[in-house]
């Protein structure tokens, strides 16, 4: 019971979907449509427990006096603040004037934008200290690394614009790369992915595949 | 200079600097930014979902459907009514994996979920990365013009080689060695160019802060 | 061991205070570089040209915050250059984290001079968030106001005395393109798997740098009409649309001093290696 109606469900919606693709009569349409209704709710409902787990962790580590449990404080109150203001301020929440678009604008976009603006940094680290060239290989991916990097900002045509010929001017070059061997090498690895995708899917669907339904019976 | 006056913006640069502090090493500022971060980031998001899915989607229709008397089994197609209380029944279900003993419960609306994405990627793979990738790679090699045939012949080595370079079946030895290492040489090619184009992109989110820090907060340009 | 090699053992932070140097000072005092369009952006271009003027297009913003200095601009000009076409512009929005930043973004250009006419619900409309991904794009294909029963503000989209725009929107047939602003997973790639290939909506994609050379083949496959790609690509889309020192046009030069100093730390890295000799890491 609790793996088989499951794994019976995976089974009967997922040929269901796969069926709905070809087929576009409402006798399949319907009930195809409701499925995916269904799909973005049950969705919702997965983000809503995503938040409750992570106050159900955090509120454990606290409560056991973890390393770092002040910070966790930090966490579990931002939460209950932004879920208590925004569920009080009701269906016009995202209005303009509204705390919870303060709380967006303030502190959720710019430590968003700020986190991954750390990278940058990193990688101009890491091309420095971890990016070397030993073999053939290496170097056909550091050559074309530094062709498309120069080309695809304006310093690239600055450099190169005295050559006679425009092909060889790293913007051009740029693009080549990216139209030709970039392209081919890239079209492959999709192909093959999008073979390793529907073996996979074909497997969970005919239960082959069971590792979502972890856990103790 | 013209110093905004703005309280939000000052606590967003003060927060973008937290963050910006990691770089000299880890410190309290920029873990206590990390957990506000994570704090207000779950909040916004189950507040999102409640409100424009939860309550669009699933309470209003049904509220409709009693408030308006309408006849609750008579579905078709975007108009649900009764039949919306299963995804219902399946989204609470899902908060079982919170409680130990009942936890498998929350097998049944996952299973929905993974049978609806597993048919949607199945086909949705099939005819936009397979077939219709397979159809555009069948180009013609000689087009009378010696560049593009160059190309195109180029184009056709580069799939070829780089596919049978993940042919795993069979021993990468004669013909199959050299044509996957051929292969290997665009895969590293077009690998290159993946890094120089996410060089550019990790620039252009420093650029994105600086931006606000030198324009909205400093107001120095 | 020569100066070169002794620079293996230079602390992480003055590589981090250089790149951070390189990225203001441009930031600060322009250079002014120019740029060319390339062939994919002025494809893109082309692409919006071509479409009936007056149309009513379907936009998706699928990005967040993080992805602002790139996205936010191509977004912009899109915009731009579909009202000046005339063209009526459902938006939706597939991340969660995007809502507000896409909003902000619509409202932005609607309050410009030139676009003060613009009406909301009869010109454009924002639909807002929805979660599923996938799903929600095949719901659409079934119905628009399924998928969306409301708009951002709350609105009914069956309300057409609100929202006049959605009186001639039924599913993806009642658009003529697709303008996809994307920063990852869904983006522009399930667009082109769940709407383009079933339903054979026309689409165009401007997307993030770290995903640009991912959608090439789509692009030689014709299955995506234009692309842009990261704040080059944005810039490029500024130029080709005469706006001047657009957002992202400003950030090319510091864009192009950061480049050189990556591709000098790959080169630098890889002497002072070599004159050390042996293995080395980060």
């Amino acid at each position: 019971m609790k793996r088989e109606i499951p794994l019976f469900l995976t089974a009967v919606i997922g040929i269901f979907m796969i069926l709905s693709f070809f087929v576009p009569h409402q006798v399949v349409s319907v009930p195809a449509d409701f499925l995916q209704q269904s799909a973005v709710i049950l969705v919702a409902f997965g983000y809503v427990l995503g938040g409750a787990n992570a106050l159900k962790v955090n509120f454990d580590a606290v409560y056991k006096r973890e390393p770092g449990w002040i910070y966790k404080l930090v966490l579990i109150g931002s939460l209950i603040a932004t879920v208590a203001i925004g569920l009080a301020e009701g269906r016009n929440w995202q209005d303009e004037t509204t705390r919870s678009m303060w709380i967006y604008n303030n502190l959720y976009a710019p430590m968003n934008a700020t986190m991954f603006a750390l990278l940058a940094f990193f990688i101009a680290s890491a091309a420095f200290r971890a990016f070397r060239i030993r073999t053939l290989e290496a170097g056909l991916l550091a050559t074309a690394a530094l062709i498309v990097m120069l080309g695809r900002v304006p310093v690239g045509d600055y450099a190169t614009r005295w050559l006679p010929w425009k092909w060889a001017q790293l913007s051009s070059l740029q693009q080549w790369i990216m139209d030709n061997p970039q392209n081919s090498a890239k079209r492959a690895i999709l192909m093959g992915a999008a073979m390793g995708v529907m073996a996979t899917g074909l497997r969970v669907i005919l239960g082959i595949e069971r590792s979502y339904l972890s856990g103790e019976d | 200079m013209n110093v905004s006056h703005d309280f939000g913006v000052w606590v967003s640069a003060l927060l973008t600097l937290f963050v910006f502090s990691f770089l000299y090493r880890d410190n309290p500022l920029y873990k206590f930014a990390e957990h506000l971060f994570v704090g207000v980031s779950a909040g916004y998001y189950m507040v999102l979902n409640f409100w424009t899915v939860i309550v669009t989607n699933l309470w209003d229709p049904l509220v409709t459907m009693v408030t308006k008397h309408q006849a609750p089994f008579s579905a078709s197609l975007g108009d649900y009514r009764i039949w919306l209380v299963v995804p219902g029944i399946f989204g609470i279900m899902m908060f079982a994996r919170l409680l130990g003993r009942v936890g498998w419960l929350s097998r049944w609306p996952l299973a929905v979920i993974i049978g609806v994405y597993a048919g949607l990627k199945t086909t949705g793979f099939a005819q936009g990365d397979l077939v219709a990738q397979v159809q555009a790679s069948l180009q013609p090699l000689l087009t009378g013009h010696w560049g593009s045939s160059i190309n195109n012949i180029l184009f056709m080595l580069g799939i070829i080689s780089s596919l049978l370079f993940f042919f795993y079946s069979r021993e990468h030895k004669g013909v199959l060695g050299v044509t996957s290492r051929l292969g290997v040489g665009f895969l590293m090619v077009s690998f290159g160019a993946g890094y120089g184009y996410t060089v550019m992109s990790r620039i252009s989110l420093l650029i994105g802060r600086f931006q606000f820090l030198i324009h909205d907060w400093l107001g120095l340009r | 061991m020569g100066w070169l090699a002794s620079l293996q053992k230079l602390d992480r932070r003055w590589i981090f205070a250089l790149m951070g140097a390189l990225v203001m000072i441009p930031l600060l005092f322009p250079i002014g570089l120019k740029l060319t369009v390339s062939r994919p952006v002025q494809m893109f271009v082309d692409a919006i040209d071509r479409i009936p003027d007056g149309s009513t297009v379907l936009m998706s913003c699928d990005y967040d915050p993080a992805s602002r200095p790139e996205l936010v601009p191509m977004t912009q000009t899109a915009l731009r250059q579909l009202w000046d076409k005339g063209c009526k512009v459902v938006v939706t929005v597939l991340w969660p984290g995007g809502s507000g930043i896409v909003d902000q973004t619509l409202r932005g250009v609607a309050a410009e001079p030139p676009y003060r006419g613009k009406k909301y619900g009869s010109d454009w409309v924002n639909l807002g968030y929805k979660a599923g991904n996938e799903s929600v794009m095949v719901l659409m294909g079934q119905g628009i106001t399924g998928a969306f029963p409301a708009d951002y503000t709350g609105h009914s989209t069956s309300d057409y005395q609100a929202l006049p725009i959605m009186k001639n929107v039924r599913d993806y047939s009642s658009f003529p393109l697709l303008v996809n602003i994307s920063a990852g997973y869904p983006g522009t790639k399930e667009w082109v798997q769940q709407v383009n290939s079933r339903f054979h909506l026309p689409m165009v994609s401007g997307c993030t740098a770290v995903s640009t050379p991912e959608y090439y083949p789509y692009l030689q496959s014709g299955q995506l009409r234009g692309l842009l790609g990261g704040m080059a690509g944005a810039a490029e889309y500024e130029l080709a649309r005469h706006e001047h020192r657009g957002p992202a046009t400003r950030g090319m030069d510091a864009q192009s001093l950061a480049h050189v100093f990556v591709a000098f730390c790959i080169v630098l890295g890889n002497l002072a290696q070599r004159q050390r000799g042996g293995g080395g890491g980060a």
